[in-house]
């Protein structure tokens, strides 16, 4: 009995943690093992499969945008000109 | 009394990215883009009196930028000018038009994506507008600037754990955000 419910916990994995591995996914850092898992909870979930569906619309989106922003170095010069004019 | 004030000391925080990312989708150079940028600030500080507070301060900085970007234009407009004048081919064994190929521009050709591209970027800069600090630095260095998760817990001092609830936070908040027009 206990051995059939260490199975299962194994293999099924919570709404929050298949939303973390989702997560990961977006980055490219969930494990073979954690994809494996969040799938088996993909076929059968309705809500990990809306959250999956929506978070990878949202990294394609962010994808094809091809926003941009300053690198951190690059805002601290900008803020070191720019305080240097605020002064004068 | 006017609706909006004007506080020089944010502007950085507050503006720069979306500043950057604006100039960066029409003149497609960072180095240009920063000095751009710097420029619109720089003229903003000495045209201070001049805000009425009609419009917002970001409103009113954009349309400082748009003039930089359009004075950029006709800066480099007059120096194709003469530059085009010496232009020849590389070799003797090419022939053809010169002129016409050298002029074709591909971000002409995608002008379209591109106007796209910029409404869809300051769509995703004013849903992060929307993020508490914390979620939208976090989301900017991992999604945008694409930084490893050891490298923002250590700029950040936090633990991976709590950056992944922040950025699935941000991811939700994002999502809903962006629902309508764009996902």
């Amino acid at each position: 009995m206990k051995e059939t419910s260490m199975k299962k916990n194994f293999l099924f994995i919570s709404c929050e943690e298949a939303f973390h591995i989702c997560d990961k996914s977006q980055y490219g850092e969930s494990t073979l093992w954690e994809k494996i898992k969040l799938n088996l909870r993909y076929i059968w979930c309705r809500f990990t499969k809306a959250y999956v569906k929506k978070n990878n619309q949202l990294t394609n989106t962010m994808k094809t945008s091809n926003v941009q922003c300053l690198h951190k170095t690059e805002r601290e010069e900008l803020t070191k000109n720019f305080n240097k004019e605020l002064k004068n | 009394m006017s609706d909006h004030q004007i506080n020089p000391n944010k502007w950085i925080d507050l503006y720069s990215d979306y500043l950057f990312n604006y100039t960066i989708t029409r003149v497609n150079d960072r180095e240009i883009a920063k000095d751009l940028i710097q420029d619109t600030f720089f003229a903003g500080l000495k045209s201070m009196k001049n805000f009425k507070g009609e419009a917002s301060e970001r409103t009113w900085l954009i349309s400082i930028l748009k003039r930089k970007i359009i004075d950029y234009y006709r800066k480099i407009n007059s120096k194709k000018g003469k530059a085009e004048v010496r232009m020849t081919y590389n070799s003797d064994d090419q022939e053809g038009d010169w002129l016409e190929e050298r002029v074709e521009d591909e971000a002409y050709l995608n002008a379209e994506e591109t106007m796209e591209n910029s409404e869809l970027g300051d769509a995703i800069y004013n849903c992060m507008g929307k993020l508490s600090e914390k979620q939208a630095t976090v989301f900017k260095m991992k999604t945008i600037l694409g930084y490893e998760t050891e490298t923002i817990c250590n700029e950040l001092d936090i633990t991976a754990s709590n950056l992944w609830v922040i950025l699935h936070r941000a991811r939700i908040q994002m999502a809903e955000c962006l629902e309508k027009k764009w996902l």
